[in-house]
C-alpha cells in the first residue's frame, strides 16, 4: 500500500547513468522437456518451471542493476519436446542471441557447444552435473552452473573423513543417474581415503510407502557393518524410506539423510534469506538446486556486462574466466568459473530437510589457490583440454 | 564521619555513577533483544526486547530516542531508553535493515532490504516523506555532514546510490566491488567509503565528482581470502585511523585514512559485523555475529581487551553517552 502511494508520488524518478551507452543483452533458455522419473511417492511435486523461474529472478536482478546503467536485459524461454530437436531450437536461438543457457542432457548440450554457429557464442550448462562435460567431453564455449556429480560427492566425503566414518556401505538405484551419482561418490571415497565395503543395488518394486519398515532392514543387513550408509538415487524415488529402517543404527547420507545440495530452502545465511524471499515472492515455492544453477547462469551474464560495459560473448567469457570475476552467489564466497573447465566453483550445502549441518568445504580441506576447488575435479585431475 | 554520611556516601555514589557511565546498545538479531552493555565496567546490565529481528540502532541527537530497525516487524520502533519502553512505531517501508539519522535530527533514511527501496520518514509527524527506487537488497546507509547528500548501497546491484536529500531523487549511481555493506562520509564529507563483503575492498569516492579515487585491499595472514570480507567502519575522531571489520576473517583491520594503507590486525569475535566507540573513542566495541558476542578494543593499543557475552547475532551497535 505504502509502496505504491509512493510510487505515484515519485514517479518521475529518473536514475542517472553510471555509463552512458545503452546497452540490449538478450538471453535465450533453451530447456529441453524431460518426463520426470516415476517414485513412489507424490510428496514432492515437480514444477513446470524448474530452472526457467530461477532464470527469470536472476533477470530481475539484472533489470534493476541495468536501469541504472542503460542495459536492457531480455530473457526468452524456448521450449523443445523431449522427442523435439533441441539443436535447431538453439541454431534459431542464436541467430537473435549469443548467450544461451541450456536445460538438456549432457549429451545434448554437447552436441549443442559443437554447433557451427555457437562457436562465437556463451552457452551456460544449467543442468547437467555429468563428469565428461568437465572433462574429456568439455568445450570452451560451455559453462558449468551446476555442480559436478564429484563436487557432491567430495562435500559428502569430506564431511564423513572429518567425522572418521572410514567404513562405508552404499545402496543405489538402477537408472543411469543413479549409477553415474554411485561412481562418483566411488571415486570421492577414494580421493579421500575412505572405503566403501559393501554395495547393492535397489530392486525392490514394492511399494515402499507400506512395507519400508520390512524390507530395508533386510536389505541393509546384507551390507554388513559399516559408519555410514551412502544412498545414491538421484529421481529421489526410494532413498526416503532408508533413514531409521537401516538394520544397524547408522547415519545415512547422499540422496537422503545428509544431502549435498546446490541450493536448498533451508539455507538461509549469508543474505540467502533475502534470495529465497524474492524467489518465494515471485514463483510462490521454494527455490531448489535447478533454479539456483539457472540464477547463477543468468546473473553470472549480468555481473559480466555491468563490469564490462559489453555485451559481446566473447567480451563475457574472457571476463567471466579472468580473476576479475567474482559473483556474490549468498554461499557466503565470491564464485568464480574455474579457467581450466568453466565449472562454478562453489560451496555445497550439507542438509537435511529443515537445516544446514555444514557446508563444504569443510574447514581443515586446504588448497593452494581455492578451498573450494577441493570439491570437483581440480586443474591437476581434469582432463578437459578445450580451455588450454 | 557519621554513621548515616557513611550510609549514603556508600550506596548514592555508585548510584550516581551508574546514571553517568556511558553505555553500548547491542541488538542481537536472532533474540529480538538489546543488550546495554556498560563502558566502564564492561558488563551488560540491561537486556530490552525489541520487535522481531532488530538490526540498525541510532540515537536522537540528544540521547532521549532509540530507533531500532525491527526487520521481520516491518517497522521502526522509537524507544525511551531509561526505561526501555517502546513510545511508537514509524513507519518504515517492509524490511528495514539499515538507517541513518540526518543531521536535521528529524528524517530518517531507511534501506528496505527486501523492497529495494529507500524510504525517508519525518520522525516528527511519523509519516513517509518519500520513497526512492534504489538497486536489490539495500543495505549501507550514510548522510553527508552538510546533510545534502544521503547514499544507499545495494548488494546485489553493487552500487552506491546517491541522494538529493533537497528534491529526494537520485543524482549519481556508481559501482562498486560485490556486495556493498556499509557506507561513511569521511575527511569532513569531502570522501564516501563503501565495503563491499564478497569484492573485499573498500572503496573511496570523491564526493564532489563521485568518481572512485582509491581502493583499500585487506591481507589476513592465515586466512583465505574469500573470508575477507569487509562490513561495518568506523572512524577515530581525527579521522585519521578507520577501524574496519572483516567478517569471518574475524579480525578487525586499522586503516591509516589518510594513505588507505591498512596498518594492523586485531583479532576478534566469530564474523564480526558492526562496531562502536565509546565516548571518548579510547575503546571500540566490535559485534561478532556468530560468537553472539562483543570484543572490546583498546584503541591507542590496537589490542582486543575483553570478550562480552551478548544475545544471539549480535548486528548493530550504538553508543549512549
Amino acid at each position: 500500500m505504502l509502496r505504491r502511494f509512493c510510487t505515484t508520488l515519485f514517479l518521475a524518478v529518473q536514475p542517472l547513468l553510471a555509463h552512458s551507452a545503452p546497452i540490449d543483452v538478450p538471453v535465450t533458455y533453451v530447456r529441453q522437456k524431460q518426463a520426470p522419473l516415476a517414485t513412489l511417492s507424490n510428496l514432492d511435486p515437480r514444477p513446470d518451471d524448474l530452472g526457467t523461474a530461477g532464470a527469470q529472478l536472476a533477470l530481475l536482478d539484472n533489470l534493476t542493476t541495468g536501469k541504472f546503467l542503460g542495459h536492457n536485459y531480455k530473457l526468452n524461454l524456448v521450449e523443445v519436446p523431449e522427442d523435439g530437436d533441441a539443436l535447431a531450437a538453439v541454431t534459431t536461438a542464436l541467430m537473435t542471441s549469443q548467450l544461451v543457457v541450456l536445460d538438456m542432457p549432457a549429451a545434448t548440450a554437447r552436441a549443442v557447444a559443437d554447433l557451427p554457429a555457437a562457436q562465437t557464442a556463451l552457452l551456460f550448462n544449467a543442468s547437467a552435473p555429468d563428469a565428461d562435460l568437465r572433462n574429456a567431453d568439455c568445450r570452451a564455449n560451455l559453462l558449468h552452473t551446476i555442480p559436478s556429480d564429484a563436487m557432491r560427492a567430495d562435500a559428502v566425503m569430506q564431511f564423513a573423513r572429518s567425522k572418521r566414518w572410514e567404513d562405508l556401505a552404499m545402496v543405489m538405484g538402477p537408472r543411469p543417474a543413479d549409477q553415474r551419482f554411485a561412481a562418483a561418490l566411488e571415486n570421492s571415497a577414494a580421493k579421500f581415503g575412505l572405503k566403501i565395503d559393501t554395495k547393492l543395488t535397489w530392486d525392490i518394486d514394492a511399494d515402499m510407502r507400506r512395507n519400508a519398515a520390512q524390507e530395508v532392514p533386510l536389505l541393509t543387513q546384507s551390507l554388513g557393518d559399516y559408519d555410514l550408509l551412502l544412498v545414491a538415487d538421484e529421481a529421489d524415488d526410494f532413498a526416503r524410506y532408508i533413514p531409521f529402517n537401516t538394520w544397524h543404527p547408522r547415519p545415512v547420507a547422499g540422496s537422503a539423510g545428509l544431502m549435498p545440495k546446490t541450493w536448498s530452502p533451508v539455507v538461509e545465511q549469508w543474505g540467502a534469506a533475502q534470495l529465497q524471499g524474492r524467489f518465494l515472492d515471485e514463483h510462490a515455492r521454494d527455490m531448489q538446486s535447478r533454479d539456483y544453477a539457472a540464477w547463477a547462469a543468468v546473473r553470472s551474464i549480468g555481473e559480466a556486462v555491468t563490469r564490462t560495459g559489453s555485451a559481446d560473448a566473447q567480451t563475457l567469457r574472457d571476463f567471466i574466466l579472468s580473476d576479475a570475476f567474482e559473483l556474490a552467489g549468498f554461499k557466503g564466497r565470491p564464485l568464480s568459473y574455474r579457467s581450466w573447465n568453466g565449472q562454478l566453483r562453489q560451496p555445497i550445502p550439507l542438509v537435511t530437510p529443515r537445516a544446514v549441518v555444514t557446508q563444504a568445504p569443510l574447514p581443515g580441506y586446504l588448497h593452494q589457490h581455492s578451498e573450494m576447488d577441493t570439491l570437483g575435479f581440480d586443474q591437476p585431475e581434469t582432463t578437459c583440454e578445450a580451455f588450454q | 564521619m557519621t554513621l548515616k554520611s557513611l550510609f549514603l556516601a556508600s550506596t548514592l555514589i555508585p548510584l550516581a555513577t551508574l546514571a553517568q557511565s556511558a553505555e553500548i546498545w547491542v541488538t542481537n538479531e536472532k533474540d529480538d533483544t538489546i543488550s546495554v552493555i556498560d563502558v566502564d565496567t564492561l558488563e551488560v546490565t540491561r537486556t530490552i526486547e525489541t520487535g522481531e529481528r532488530p538490526r540498525g540502532i541510532t540515537f536522537s541527537k540528544d540521547f532521549s530516542r532509540v530507533y531500532i530497525c525491527a526487520s521481520d516487524s516491518d517497522t521502526v520502533q522509537v524507544m525511551d531508553p531509561d526505561t526501555g519502553e517502546i513510545l511508537f512505531d514509524l513507519p518504515s517501508g517492509e524490511d528495514p535493515e539499515q538507517f541513518v539519522l540526518h543531521p536535521d535530527d528529524r528524517h530518517l533514511y531507511i534501506a528496505n532490504e527486501d523492497d529495494a527501496i529507500t524510504t525517508v520518514v519525518d520522525t516528527q509527524t511519523r509519516k513517509v516523506v518519500a520513497q526512492i527506487d534504489v538497486g536489490i537488497e539495500p543495505e549501507g546507509m550514510a548522510v553527508s555532514p552538510d546533510g545534502k547528500i544521503a547514499i544507499t548501497t545495494s548488494e546485489t546491484t553493487n552500487m552506491a546510490h546517491w541522494i538529493d536529500t533537497e528534491t529526494q531523487e537520485l543524482f549519481a549511481n556508481t559501482l562498486v566491488d560485490s556486495r556493498p555493506r556499509h557506507a561513511e562520509f569521511a575527511q569532513a564529507g569531502r570522501e564516501l567509503w563503501v565495503s563491499a563483503e564478497i569484492g573485499g575492498t573498500v572503496s573511496i569516492f570523491d564526493v564532489a565528482s563521485q568518481s572512485e579515487k582509491g581502493k583499500i585491499n585487506f591481507e589476513v595472514k592465515g586466512v583465505h581470502p574469500d573470508r575477507v570480507q569487509p562490513v561495518g567502519f568506523e572512524f577515530t575522531e581525527d579521522e585519521k585511523t578507520a577501524f574496519v571489520a572483516l567478517g569471518p576473517s574475524n579480525h578487525v583491520a586499522v586503516v591509516n585514512a589518510e594513505t588507505y594503507e591498512v596498518e594492523d590486525y586485531i583479532l576478534v569475535g566469530r564474523r564480526v559485523w558492526h562496531m562502536a566507540f565509546s565516548p571518548d573513542k579510547s575503546k571500540l566495541f566490535t559485534t561478532n555475529g556468530v560468537s553472539g558476542d562483543v570484543t572490546v578494543i583498546d584503541v591507542a593499543k590496537r589490542t582486543p581487551i575483553k570478550t562480552i557475552k551478548v544475545g544471539r547475532f549480535p548486528w548493530g551497535a550504538a553508543m549512549r553517552p
